[in-house]
């Protein structure tokens, strides 16, 4: 088992297009939750977050402002990573090529996921430490305070990105299993995320009431919730406090277990072609 | 224990019938051919022994365990295939570590197949050949004792489909057992002991590469033909005579030369030419195939 960790691990850290992926959501991170709006700020150009002033990009709000792309931008990356790590191993034909070597499926399977589990982690705190790093340079820069959240609150926010870093990357990757391939997996994947839960939510969900309660128990409006619980502004898109935090945490992880159980069974039962 | 034993093994996609009821025996130490047209069900088959694609119907076992669970097989399937953004060394690395092989046994394999100088490379770099040998390395990294080629001098020149025969030959001699699918009928010939021929997803055949063949016939060159052919068809009977390009084949075995020599003499015909003449491999497949080379 733990050879087939280290495997997918090796894979993963090799792989260029992981660090791009990395290196764009850092950017878009950094770009969208400090760079505009100190950009905002120091023009005074106002705009739809200007209410939130300098006080939204300070180190105390580090967590909110972390986890805030999760729900829609970053998670979309996270999607495109799962979707990689195992549609392309249906593209390159190296199921097979593994699979000859005597490992079982479901042992390649689970070595994947822990992979993919540890570079979710390693992507929310790359988040974190960057957003760290951006709030101390604007709150030395205007002379504000510097306290970060205290550990506890980290902890948290941490555990909470990573869980909806994992489902997203999750959903990549039952994609990737269920259409045996990246292309399609990761066009319908990236449709549903960026098109069809903002229809719901800014179309369907005012209109249509059932709509607007079936919301309450999908992925991304919950994750969204999660976001919103810790403290992520509403401004950002994909966030709004539809559900209470530990609802939105628990929806989160079932759909994390649902999606990861869904993908072993189809994994272990269709034939490698 | 025979290292590959099927039973009634079947594989069915809606109403086709890519393998039906296959019964295969590859004793151990043996080079086992395994032919058939293209779309016979070879590849397919290959997919079952190694429990990529799942039977239908029927039992597989591999030195008597069910596919999966084998320690000791190596396994070459469809053309070799990698990780394009990783080194042919670090690919190797990557199955070493999911087949609990110890790294330095990468060199070693990279060095069996002559790659070590282009290791370092990037997979997305190598010619056919060079990949073609990586997946060669890949199978053998186990240290197998059940190994299983499909096509394995696909891309290869003819240089390198030597090396790789020897290379077969050489494995089977330590006493490793082969499975070589291939169609290359002249390549089985060389390097197999036994041969199965599958068409439309049924072994019609097995034996060794003799008995395959069949006997040796005779060829003779005489003149004047029509007495020649009258006369053999006296001592012979009808159908052990064929005549053919300006001469006379005789569906006999080379042990009675001699006889029909005397007998044509004897009855004025001048022989210029007796002589055996060794039936191909190709030529039996194509009897056994109807000479179908692709199976629609």
């Amino acid at each position: 088992m733990w050879g087939n960790v280290t495997a997918e691990l090796f894979k993963l850290v090799k792989r260029p297009a992981n660090w791009l992926l990395l290196a764009v959501a850092l950017v878009l991170g950094l770009l969208f939750t400090y760079v505009i709006p100190y950009a905002g700020y120091r023009s005074g150009t106002g705009g739809p977050t200007a209410d939130r002033g300098l006080a939204a990009m300070i180190p105390a709000q580090l967590v909110g402002n972390s986890v805030a792309g999760l729900p829609v931008f970053l998670g979309a990356i996270l999607v495109i990573l799962g979707v990689l790590a195992v549609g392309s191993e249906y593209g390159w034909d190296t199921w097979k090529t593994v699979l000859t070597l005597g490992p079982s499926r479901l042992a390649v399977y689970a070595g994947k996921l822990a992979a993919l589990a540890v570079a979710a982690l390693a992507f929310v705190l790359a988040l974190f430490v960057a957003g760290a790093a951006a709030s101390l340079i604007i709150a030395a820069v205007e002379d504000q305070p510097m306290a970060f959240p205290s550990i506890g609150d980290l902890a948290t926010g941490l555990g909470a990105g990573w869980l909806i870093a994992a489902m997203w990357t999750a959903f990549g990757v039952v994609l990737a299993v269920l259409l045996r391939g990246v292309a399609l997996a990761l066009g319908l994947g990236l449709v549903w995320l960026l098109a069809v839960q903002n229809l719901l939510a800014g179309l369907a969900a005012p209109l249509v009431d059932w709509i607007a309660q079936a919301q309450k128990g999908l992925p991304g409006p919950n994750a969204g919730a999660l976001a919103a619980a810790l403290g992520s502004t509403p401004d950002t898109p994909g966030v709004d406090a539809l559900v209470g935090g530990s609802q939105a945490a628990l929806v989160v992880a079932l759909y994390l277990a649902g999606f990861l159980v869904a993908g072993a069974l189809v994994l272990r039962r269709r034939d490698i072609l | 224990m025979e290292p590959i034993v099927t039973k009634g093994l079947t594989k069915r996609y809606g109403e086709l019938f890519a393998v039906q009821n296959l019964d295969l025996t590859v004793r151990a130490g043996e080079v086992y051919g395994f032919l058939g047209p293209n779309g016979a069900g070879k590849t397919t088959t290959l997919r079952m022994l190694l429990g990529l694609v799942r039977p239908t119907a029927g039992t597989v076992l591999l030195n008597g365990r069910p596919p999966g669970s084998q320690p000791s097989v190596g396994a070459l399937i469809e053309g070799p295939a990698f990780y394009p953004y990783l080194s042919g060394r670090d690919n190797l690395r990557v199955l070493a570590r999911h087949a609990g092989v110890a790294a330095r046994r990468v060199d070693v394999v990279l060095e069996m197949v002559d790659l070590s100088g282009r290791a370092g490379d990037k997979y997305a770099k190598y010619s056919l050949g060079m990949k073609q040998r990586l997946g060669v390395a890949a199978a053998l990294l186990k240290d197998p004792r059940l190994l299983i080629l499909d096509e394995p001098t696909n891309g290869l020149d003819p240089a390198g489909m030597a090396d790789m025969r020897t290379m077969v030959r050489r494995l089977g001699a330590a006493g490793c057992t082969v499975l070589v699918s291939s169609h290359l009928l002249g390549e089985v010939q060389q390097i197999c002991d036994r041969v199965g021929v599958i068409f439309r997803g049924r072994l019609v055949r097995e034996g060794t590469v003799a008995e395959l063949r069949g006997g040796a016939d005779l060829r003779v060159v005489a003149a004047p033909l029509d007495r020649a052919a009258a006369r053999a068809r006296e001592l012979l009977g009808a159908e052990a005579v064929t005549l053919a390009d300006g001469g006379l084949n005789l569906a006999v075995g080379a042990d009675r030369a001699g006889e029909i020599n005397t007998s044509l003499v004897t009855a004025g015909v001048t022989v210029s030419e007796l002589r055996t003449v060794e039936r191909d491999l190709e030529q039996a497949f194509f009897e056994l195939t109807g000479g179908e080379t692709d199976v629609g």
